[in-house]
């Protein structure tokens, strides 16, 4: 994937003396004191990071953390106060206005929290009006509004004007508003967070049917975790104006930078968001199938080991089923020589993409850990009661356990 | 006693201001009190010269596209009938016309001044103490040295009553402007509009009641003022108040009085009627 845009040394002051307060960054002083000292606040302090072609990349943090300036500094609706935004290797930062203008009605639209339609235009219109700006022709500018109106599922209200829709459909519009421009990076700055918990879940469902239609590069704010994770690809941490973390979900639910980044996830639902390869251990026997290798050999390893159970993988590590100590035995008194006759019939192995949440059944019927496969078959390891209850019931610690 | 002399000779520095004024540009001002006096005496002339019944219905139908109610329509109609009755017709006509000017020169003038407030706070500053300068001087004020300026008659008159009429079409429209939604605009910008564009596309459009509320204001304002320019030469409905009361006679003065208030009624009417359908969505009109 290339690089879609490129966030370098991103510095925001407000006040009416940045430049003071720039020298004061640069000696290493810090916010509280800078304000103390000179009224200047530092809004985003220094954000580095990048934006791949056709991730969702969310940025999350509390209110006041600098999230919504940071998205308002890539588009330049705020004017950063140093550092360059690379759009396609192009510095929006120095842009001049027409420029600017152009990027705005051609690359880059954006989706806002309290919607922000125009009260005076019917929802078609309203879709239109990034085209309208831009000189597109009547006909052209209907024919594209209803398209991305399809797209979110409001043509039929094409004649209406905002007021008369709820909040989630004047969402839609604000989406297909932004769509409409056809852009390739659309800011969705907290765009669901005004609307209730199943208007937003349906919302965050239809941004990905649209992403993968089409994969679009999005920005999107949100102070809500959850969502965080349902949707982005990647996540970047904000806190008092500083990106502290930038990485996958899964990368920073296992490794959180800091304190605060860790307090994000407390009350978080898991199970929603680690699958079995996060917490598949591979702390049990293995046996390779192979010439030489019979049901007594395993028997004397398990006894040697001390354990009940033992999972069965080829020479390439692909998994081939469980035995265990009485499965063992019973096959042994059949005269079989064979370890598949030992198989424990029971246990069918998960895949390695299935989320907690689905397989806490599977995992408490299992006489023993339930074996996580790959794509491809191979082995990967176990998931036992014990680990999974202890990821379930976690604090905030690493889920390797 | 306040002592004598701190006592500041405005009044003679002003007197002689516009004697300077009369003396060097007498005959600008009345190259431009010519222009104005041309159209106005070209509107009285067709205003004058239309049958009655035609002006009837040409006020019911403008009152009907307004605000497409036949009741309304009707009402305005017989508003303009009972004017006739009382035998003030032609009277009427004259006001109407001065109206009609005086008006238009507010909101030529009144509509760009607060767009360039709402734009400007430094304009602002200056301009709402002269705005409540012009609601609050007593009109003889600037009746006089209007009148010295351009002679007896017509256009001091027009003159007089922009001054006293404008403000309010000024200030709904900074007002107007300045009360248009913040994130709707930050939107409009997120998606490259240019200045230009955010005035006609959004602030325009969306101040468009507040500035249709202006424009009534100052339509009644204006109503109001042509019959105390009526003192300095104006003719219409205002000279037969001042008639009356310069000879006591009461019924004449109640009547052209009446006269008056049935046209500023057909005037609000109207002004509301097209100030209602300026607010397309149902949300604004919860708001008025």
């Amino acid at each position: 994937m290339t690089d879609k845009i490129i966030v370098k040394d991103l510095y925001k002051v407000f006040g009416d003396r940045p430049d003071q307060a720039m020298q004061m960054i640069n000696d290493g002083i810090d916010k509280a004191e800078i304000f103390d000292k000179t009224g200047q606040t530092v809004g985003v302090c220094g954000a580095s990071f990048t934006v791949r072609e056709g991730e969702i990349f969310v940025v999350m943090g509390l209110s006041g953390s600098g999230k919504s300036t940071l998205v308002r500094l890539l588009n330049r609706l705020i004017e950063p106060t140093s550092g360059q935004v690379l759009y396609d290797g192009i510095d929006i930062a120095a842009m001049n206005d027409e420029e600017l203008r152009n990027l705005r009605r051609r690359d880059m639209a954006m989706v806002f929290q309290s919607f922000a339609l125009m009260p005076h235009l019917s929802v078609v219109d309203n879709a239109a009006f990034g085209l309208e700006l831009a000189g597109v022709a009547e006909e052209e500018r209907q024919e594209r509004a209803l398209h991305a109106l399809d797209q979110v599922g409001l043509k039929a209200q094409a004649n209406s004007y905002p007021d008369e829709l709820s909040g989630g459909m004047q969402q839609r519009v604000g989406l297909a508003r932004a769509l409409a421009n056809d852009p390739s990076v659309m800011l969705m700055d907290e765009a669901f967070s005004a609307l209730d918990p199943l208007i937003r879940t349906e919302m965050q469902d239809e941004l990905l049917v649209l992403q993968r239609e089409h994969k679009r590069t999005i920005i999107f704010i949100s102070h809500d975790l959850d969502e965080a994770m349902r949707i982005g690809d990647r996540i970047a941490i904000m806190e008092g104006g500083i990106v502290v973390q930038v990485g996958t979900p899964e990368e920073i639910l296992n490794n959180p930078a800091n304190d605060y980044v860790k307090s994000f996830f407390r009350g978080v639902d898991v199970s929603t968001i680690l699958t079995a390869k996060d917490i598949a251990a591979k702390r049990q026997v293995t046996v390779i199938e192979r010439e030489g290798v019979g049901l007594k050999t395993a028997l004397n390893r398990l006894r040697n080991e001390d354990r009940e159970y033992a999972y069965i993988v080829g020479d390439k590590l692909d998994f081939h089923g469980v035995i265990s100590v009485d499965s063992l035995d019973a096959a042994i008194k059949s005269g079989a020589n064979k370890l598949s006759a030992a198989f424990l019939p029971d246990i069918e192995p998960v895949s390695h993409d299935t989320q907690l949440s689905e397989l806490i059944g599977t995992v408490a019927h299992a006489p023993c850990g339930v074996p996580v496969v790959g794509d491809d078959g191979k082995y990967m390891g176990v998931i036992k009661k014990a680990n999974l209850l202890a990821t379930l019931d976690r604090e905030g610690d690493g889920a390797n356990g | 006693m306040f002592p004598e002399k701190l006592n500041v000779p405005l009044g003679k520095w002003v007197n002689r201001f516009v004697d300077w004024l009369v003396v060097n540009y007498g005959d600008g001002f009345e190259a431009f009190a010519d222009s104005l006096l041309t159209v106005l005496v070209w509107l009285e002339h067709i205003l004058r010269g239309t049958p009655w019944w035609i002006m009837v219905i040409a006020i019911a139908v403008i009152g009907f596209h307004a605000s497409r109610s036949w009741k309304i329509a009707a009402g305005l109609a017989i508003a303009m009938i009972a004017i006739g009755t009382l035998g003030l017709w032609d009277k009427a006509m004259q006001t109407l016309a001065l109206m009609i000017v005086a008006t238009s020169l507010s909101v030529i003038i009144g509509v760009p001044v607060g767009i360039a407030m709402a734009l400007s706070n430094r304009l602002r500053a200056v301009m709402l103490p002269i705005l409540d300068t012009m609601q609050t001087m007593p009109s003889f004020v600037y009746l006089i040295p209007a009148l010295m300026l351009f002679g007896l008659g017509k256009v001091p008159a027009i003159l007089a009553t922009v001054i006293y009429a404008a403000p309010p079409v000024i200030r709904l429209t900074d007002l107007g402007i300045r009360l248009v939604d913040r994130e709707v605009l930050e939107a409009s910008r997120s998606f490259g509009a240019s200045r230009r564009q955010i005035l006609w596309k959004v602030q325009l459009p969306l101040a468009l009641p507040n500035i249709m509320a202006g424009i009534n204001q100052t339509t009644m304002m204006s109503i109001s003022m042509v019959v105390i320019a009526s003192m300095i030469g104006a003719r219409g409905l205002g000279e037969r108040v001042l008639m009356g009361i310069q000879r006591l006679d009461v019924g004449a003065g109640m009547e052209a009085g009446i006269a008056i208030v049935l046209l500023a009624v057909v005037f609000d009417r109207i002004g509301q009627a097209y100030g209602k359908r300026s607010q397309r969505s149902p949300l604004a009109e919860d708001k008025s």
